[in-house]
């Protein structure tokens, strides 16, 4: 009888010894690709910077350039992306926290809401093709930052809903009482205690839209040379890579390297920005 | 505000009427606001319809000229106008059952490791490190793909699956081919490492929410580790992990950049997954500023039609089975 439990035992506990060391061969192997990928993105890039690529075009095949025409259509649809959908989105994410809390309406906007945050982007790309593309005839920059204002949204939505909801009920209900109407108590009161959140929803939408390459391919397309007409195609620093990677020519391939490099490091920065923003707000609520 | 107080200066009126003008005013500005808020949040649910609708727009033509055999076909002829979605549709099902066949066991493990296994200062630096690996852009995992993993494949892993694998009764097909390095196999793979980390975080976060007492009166009868997290642990959270599951399948179907990089853009059905393939993102992103007839961007279009169904049912599925715990949880 003992002998037979002592086996079942031992068979026990080499099971799950097994499934321990699986599990943490599992985490090793995921770290594997991250080290991996980023170590590659690091040398290549490292070895392609050159000041050239902060004043000089992108060059045609064979030639020796730079990225700044991408760099500042990256720049500018960004901006111009935060700046059409975070506004929408901090008072869609107003209405979800304050207004709709329970309701049918509230709960079908963040349903909806979750399934955008994930939905392929280049399908809101296509959206934005048949909506402005096709109405304006041609290709622009506006329709790019359009597309990505339409990524950056459900971020900002989905944060200040959340934000909003953290906030101390007893907060609202002290500003209320004094008679302020429910605007101003929102505004300036709730967006202030719940301000830290939204900036980093807002830091975290721009991380994602800036390496975003796929709804650009077909909204903003890609321009060689230096423009800052929103209305014409713009070139972006994710497009350009995707298009020298794709080419045959060495010199494209350094450059490319470069573009990568820089939008690697300008996301991760800005993640851990956003991150630390979170991490200090917990220890302030603790 | 301004004319208000020149009005009440010059009238000088009782106290209570300024206070029930004051009252009027605050009501109609606390009324604009909430239409303000309540027209931007029908504008989300708006977005959504309107991408769904534009795009049923756009494919009309392909899904009228080809019907049914839209989804049937293997043509993809841009000379002769036909246009099948087969070869996309079969491409991105088979990457994105590859993505997951590798991603849900080790994102299972991390998880597990990340919540049972690794010594609480490990957790936190261990866990940013991977949710690092989802903040990468996909055109980075496309260029590494490319110029690095690709060779990696073509020298040392499609050889070795040739010969290994190649020979096999029934599986042999799949592992039949030329060391190009580019085909579904290494797309599959590539996806894979782009969706551990969603399906990892979901499965560790809810992970987390299993109550301390059932794990404990489980230890306290003589479980193991992983006698817990697979009799308890998982049981407790099985809805929420498969909504963590769909999530990064949701992600894998609808991946572009790095799926389009190292796939191949060739519109052939094979068996092998060592040869080059399509999937429907990729097509649209190689092929769409070059469509140059009506019905070839149309049949576009209609593609991205079709992912974005997919995408929102897989999707639809995720959200709702995640929201499952929540109410289990609620109910306690």
């Amino acid at each position: 009888m003992s002998a037979i439990s002592e086996k079942l035992y031992r068979r026990r506990r080499l099971k799950n010894n097994l499934a321990l060391a699986l599990a943490s061969a599992a985490t090793l192997f995921g770290l594997f690709w991250l080290v991996w990928i980023l170590w590659t993105t690091l040398v290549n890039g490292i070895g392609a910077l050159k000041p050239e690529l902060f004043y000089q075009m992108t060059p045609p095949p064979g030639e020796d350039g730079g990225l700044a025409n991408a760099f500042f259509g990256s720049i500018l649809m960004s901006l111009l992306a935060i700046l059409m959908g975070t506004p929408v989105g901090i008072l869609a994410g107003t209405f979800l926290a304050e207004y709709a809390r329970r309701s049918v309406l509230g709960e079908a906007i963040r349903f909806v809401n979750d399934i955008l945050l994930s939905a392929p982007s280049i399908v809101l790309g296509l959206f934005v093709y048949t909506l402005v593309v096709r109405q304006m005839g041609h290709f622009s920059g506006l329709a790019g930052a359009i597309t990505l204002a339409l990524i950056v949204l459900p971020v900002v939505v989905r944060t200040t809903d959340e934000m909003l909801k953290l906030v101390p009920s007893q907060m609202r209900e002290a500003a209320l009482s004094l008679g302020i109407p429910q605007w101003k108590v929102t505004v300036q009161v709730l967006y202030r205690s719940a301000l830290p959140g939204i900036v980093t929803g807002v830091l975290l939408a721009l991380a994602r839209i800036s390496g975003e390459t796929a709804p650009l391919l077909f909204t903003a397309l890609n321009n060689q040379f230096w423009s800052h007409d929103i209305a014409g195609p713009l070139a972006s620093v994710p497009v350009v890579v995707f298009q020298y990677a794709m080419s045959p020519y060495d010199t494209w391939h350094v450059l490319a390297w470069a573009g990568a490099f820089m939008v690697t490091v300008f996301v991760l920065c800005i993640s851990l920005i956003a991150r630390a923003i979170i991490a200090r707000r917990k220890v302030a609520n603790d | 505000m301004s004319t208000d107080q020149v009005l009440a200066a010059s009238a000088a009126p009782a106290p209570q009427d300024i206070t029930a003008r004051r009252a009027e005013t605050d009501r109609r500005a606390d009324r604009a606001f909430r239409y303000l808020v309540t027209g931007a949040g029908i504008f989300v649910l708006l977005a959504l319809a309107g991408a769904a609708l534009s795009m049923l727009w756009g494919g009309k033509l392909a899904f009228s000229t080809f019907g049914f055999s839209f989804l049937t076909s293997t043509d993809w002829d841009a000379v002769g106008h036909k246009f099948g979605a087969l070869v996309p549709i079969y491409g991105t099902l088979v990457t994105a059952i590859i993505a997951m066949l590798i991603a849900v066991p080790v994102s299972f493990g991390i998880a597990l490791f990340l919540t049972e296994v690794a010594p609480p200062w490990l957790r936190t630096p261990v866990a940013s490190a991977i949710e690092l690996l989802a903040g990468i852009p996909s055109i980075i995992y496309g260029m590494w793909g490319l110029f690095v993993f690709v060779p990696v494949m073509s020298s040392t892993v499609i050889p070795f699956l040739n010969k290994y694998l190649g020979g096999l009764p029934l599986l042999g097909p799949l592992f039949q081919g030329p060391p190009l390095g580019i085909g579904m196999l290494t797309a599959g793979i590539v996806l894979a490492i782009m969706v551990i980390p969603f399906i990892s975080s979901v499965m560790r976060e809810v992970f987390l929410t299993v109550p301390t007492r059932l794990k404990e009166s489980a230890y306290a009868l003589g479980s193991t580790t992983w006698e817990v997290a697979w009799n308890v642990v998982l049981p407790y959270t099985r809805s929420a992990v498969i909504g963590g599951i769909f999530l990064g399948l949701g992600r894998a179907l609808g991946e572009t950049m790095a799926v389009t990089f190292v796939l191949g853009n060739a519109h052939h059905l094979t068996a092998s997954l060592l040869m080059p393939g399509n999937s429907i993102a990729a097509t649209i992103a190689n092929e769409f500023s070059e469509a140059d007839s009506q019905i070839y961007q149309s049949s576009l279009i209609a593609l991205g039609f079709l992912l974005f169904i997919v995408t929102f049912v897989v999707l639809a599925i995720a959200k709702l089975m995640l929201m499952r715990l929540n109410r289990n949880e609620g109910n306690r």
